[in-house]
């Protein structure tokens, strides 16, 4: 079971195939939602709310209306009606109602970009406005326990007298983390490209991590058939999470192009971007965490408080990662939840684990401290023989020997525990490391394949490739499983009218279309052999569906783990925080593809590194908005922030997860970067910062 | 609105265009000259992805007016290859796999293209030490990073691109 052999080295990432599309990418050749040829296009620019609460009085669009190119403004007085979907965000232009500011109240379509946009800029919209409630307070009045937390988990859970166990438990941390707002900005905005068919179909060119539940949801706005709907996302630029479902630009879109009976694109803004397409809640946590003097934990309790909208409840599983990382007799996770005239939160790579981590793993740095102990020891003393809360036995379970690993690599046994005392000229060094962790799970996916008689094999289902390499690696397990060369496989995704596909999301996507293409290329395999390898000229083609062997329940607990291990520079004087090195060493499962895979757990490791040091939306508790709504003002990682990032894996099998034997690596990366970092800042300074991000006037004291 | 003639030169080929006065060089590339190669990342100034070379200069196409750019020559990354023959950033980037989603390449493509040029040049960064001379072949991953940092990648291809530019050397 766990069948730790060797990490994979460099040469593994040499040899393994670069992108398929990667030429595509770098000729300029790819395209993306609003980059399609479509004729006699015209454009749409959204008015947002200025109000964060209130009714809509009157809106005045006679100045737009005489604004040169603009075709039509669209309101809640004469959009076209939708139908109702389980996503109050989608209801666009159907009420005066404002439940947030940077709300959806007009949208201007004009004959060009230029004009749309001259166009939104002279639409007057007047309020009557509602005293709002933007701040997140772990006392707000109007706390509440929601139903289940996300996607689907108990919202608290309870083992043994926790309370107890601490109030006797010889060493007791007892210590409130925060995380901030933060956004997904994928580099590509939301973007569609919407045209109506004169027999009543819509084409949607759009950018989204998956469309077979795009097209089902805007059938159901629109009230149109399924098939009347198709939905194209050949190439996307990105989305970590926030194009997981529709958002409002296709719903505009379609819209617009209803009303004006021409195709219409939408591209959001950047700062339409921090309104309209979900971000992360900010939380509040609390963690308790009593052990004996050698750092054995008698009891965890971890309480969560976060935001949601007026609109919908979404609850973001903050404590999960707390259910099942250390073993502990006594625990408790608990989520509260109080609806602010906000936008809706949603999803945002690794949705709970992400900013628990970021608790739980400082904690247990903290906890190190109080007990004298290496933290990589101190993990080692708490690690479960089986899954604390379910009893189930681990899958496969390597977080111990990624973290002995990664300990060897980057030379931690040298490490001198006393916070503060080492100094390189103005720079004050540090060390720290933190676990990760995220659940391997597989979805429901169909694929279709068939092979000609040239012998060349056709996969075709709605996977869709937002950067992560899924077109490639897909293209690799198809060529495997059929026992041929990738040069006689021809892939098709990102296209609704294929077979319905899991999202590329949750660290699904490869897992799920991977077993949905390693099933059908058996059945189609054995068809072939049923014929002796004779095949008839028109072909054979075989459609599979995983849902059987994904809903049969596992008697197994499936995570998949990491150590991640940094070393920071805090200049003395300023505070400023550099990280000149960061490495993460992973048990995943079944690597496919281990050049676009090490990417993917970089590029997740760096925005963890974003995370712990730049990201932050700051609350305009006056105007109920965000005051650092563009890229200036919210700062994710570039270039000089990020030096030296590195990621490597154990070689582990595990029969138990899925098909492929992968456990997706999508989310993990950014598992507790944030609490390595500020673990590492606190080993430099002395000082604990418990408040993302870890800006220069908390290290100073001031923050 | 008002509109303008110009003529300007676009990846060698002159180009003779008809444009309201308020269109960028991004919007004029992406929706005139149908060169949808260049991102529109934020529309204006803070990510880099709309980098071209205008005179072989790094240019943010979302801030400049495509009516400033009379006689001007324009290169996308429609236009850093030589047909078939993929430029060395290209080339490198491929190889060293310095993307994801592959929104903020282009930009990261020409501004790399351009930033070495300006290294060719001599021209000092932030990081460059007071009084050192700077060279094509002397560049080191730091001073890649600095000139690099207008180019915003969200996938946190970074640590991919800084070889692949310094690889492009070659």
């Amino acid at each position: 079971m766990n069948d730790v052999v060797r990490p994979v080295m460099q040469d593994a990432v040499a040899a393994a195939p670069t992108r398929v599309d990667g030429r595509d990418k770098v000729t300029g050749r790819a395209r993306y939602a609003v980059e399609h040829p479509v004729e006699d296009v015209v454009w749409a620019w959204p008015v947002t709310s200025t109000v964060a609460k209130g009714r809509v009085t009157e809106i005045d669009a006679s100045e737009a209306n005489g604004t040169e190119g603009v075709i039509a403004v669209l309101t809640h007085a004469n959009a076209p009606r939708l139908g109702e979907t389980d996503d109050a965000e989608l209801q666009l232009l159907q009420s005066d109602r404002v439940a947030y500011r940077g709300q959806v109240c007009a949208l201007v379509v004009g004959e060009t970009v230029e004009s749309a946009r001259a166009g939104a800029d002279a639409v007057r919209v007047r309020y009557d406005e509602a005293e709002h409630d933007v701040v997140l307070d772990a006392r707000h009045p109007a706390m509440f326990t929601p139903e289940k937390v996300n996607p689907g988990f108990p919202t608290d859970t309870s083992i043994g007298d926790p309370d107890t166990a601490f109030a006797v438990a010889a060493v007791q941390l007892d210590a409130t983390y925060t995380t901030p707002t933060e956004h997904n900005h994928a580099m590509e905005p939301h973007a569609t490209t919407a045209s109506w068919g004169a027999d009543g179909t819509l084409t949607l060119y759009d950018s989204n991590q998956g469309s077979t539940g795009v097209a089902r949801v805007m059938a159901d706005l629109f009230g149109l058939q399924v098939r009347a709907v198709h939905v194209i996302s050949e190439h996307v630029g990105g989305g970590f999470g926030s194009k997981g479902t529709p958002r409002p630009n296709i719903v505009l879109a379609a819209m617009a192009a209803q009303a004006v009976g021409r195709p219409v694109r939408l591209a959001l803004g950047r700062q339409h971007m921090f309104s309209l397409v979900g971000y992360r809640t900010p939380t509040i946590q609390r963690l308790r965490l009593g052990a004996t003097t050698d750092g054995v934990l008698r009891s965890l309790v971890h309480d969560v408080w976060e935001q949601t909208s007026t609109l919908d409840d979404f609850a973001e599983q903050t404590a999960v990662i707390s259910r099942m990382l250390y073993a502990a007799p006594a625990r408790r996770t608990t989520h509260r939840l109080v609806r602010l005239d906000v936008p809706t939160p949603s999803w945002m790579r690794a949705p709970g684990e992400a900013p628990g981590s970021f608790a739980l793993e400082s904690a247990m740095d903290e906890l190190a401290a109080a007990c004298d102990l290496d933290p990589v020891e101190l993990r080692v003393r708490n690690e479960p023989d089986v899954d604390p809360e379910s009893g189930k036995p681990f899958s496969s379970r390597n977080l111990v020997a990624c973290l002995r690993e990664g300990a060897r690599r980057f030379g931690w046994e040298q490490r001198d525990p006393t916070p503060g005392v080492r100094r390189d000229g103005r720079w004050l060094v540090g060390t720290g490391v933190a676990s990760s962790t995220y659940p391997a799970r597989t979805a429901p996916s169909q694929a279709r394949m068939s092979i000609g008689s040239d012998g060349v094999v056709t996969v075709e289902l709605n996977a869709v490739d937002i950067g992560t390499g899924s077109r490639t690696a897909l293209t690799q397990i198809a060529a495997e499983a059929m026992d041929l060369p990738t040069d006689r496989v021809r892939l098709r995704i990102g296209d609704s009218t294929l077979p319905p596909a899991m999202i590329a999301g949750g660290s699904m996507g490869l897992t799920s279309w991977g077993s949905a293409i390693v099933k059908g290329a058996r059945q189609l395999r054995e068809l072939v052999g049923r014929r002796d390898g004779a095949i008839p000229e028109d072909g054979l083609e075989v459609t599979a569906d995983t849902a059987e062997e994904v809903r049969a329940v596992s008697g197994y607990a499936r995570h998949a783990f990491g150590a991640q291990f940094c070393e920071v520079r805090v200049d003395a004087d300023t505070g400023e925080v550099r990280v000149p090195r960061l490495l993460g060493v992973f048990a995943v499962g079944r690597v496919i593809n281990a050049r676009t895979a090490r990417s993917q757990l970089v590029g997740g490791m760096t925005m963890g590194l974003s995370m712990a040091l730049h990201e932050e939306g700051v609350v305009d508790v006056q105007h109920g908005d965000n005051v650092n709504h563009d890229l200036a003002g919210y700062h994710i990682a570039a270039h000089a922030d990020v030096a030296d990032v590195d990621a490597m894996w154990l070689e582990e099998h595990d029969e138990h997860l899925n098909l492929v034997g992968a456990k997706g690596i999508g989310e993990i990366g950014i598992v507790g970067t944030a609490a390595a970092v500020a673990n590492a800042v606190h080993h430099a300074t002395g000082v604990r910062v418990r408040d993302l991000p870890i800006r220069v006037d908390r290290l100073l004291g001031r923050g | 609105m008002a509109r303008m003639s110009l003529d300007l030169t676009v990846n060698g080929e002159r180009r003779k265009v008809d444009v309201d006065t308020r269109t960028t060089v991004l919007d004029l590339l992406r929706e005139q000259l149908g060169l949808t190669g260049s991102k529109k990342g934020c529309d204006h100034g803070q990510c880099g992805a709309c980098t071209v070379l205008v005179a072989g200069r790094r240019v943010l196409g979302c801030l400049v007016l495509a009516v400033t750019l009379e006689g001007a020559e324009v290169t996308t990354v429609e236009g850093l290859a030589d047909g078939d023959d993929l430029h060395p950033v290209q080339r490198a980037f491929l190889d060293a796999d310095a993307f994801q989603c592959g929104y903020c390449t282009p930009g990261q493509l020409c501004s790399a293209v351009g930033m070495l040029r300006e290294v060719g040049e001599g021209w000092p960064s932030v990081v460059t030490p007071p009084g050192a001379t700077v060279s094509v072949s002397s560049l080191g991953p730091d001073e890649v990073r600095e000139r690099m940092s207008g180019n915003l990648c969200r996938c946190g291809a970074y640590v991919n691109i800084v070889p692949a530019v310094l690889a492009a050397r070659r």
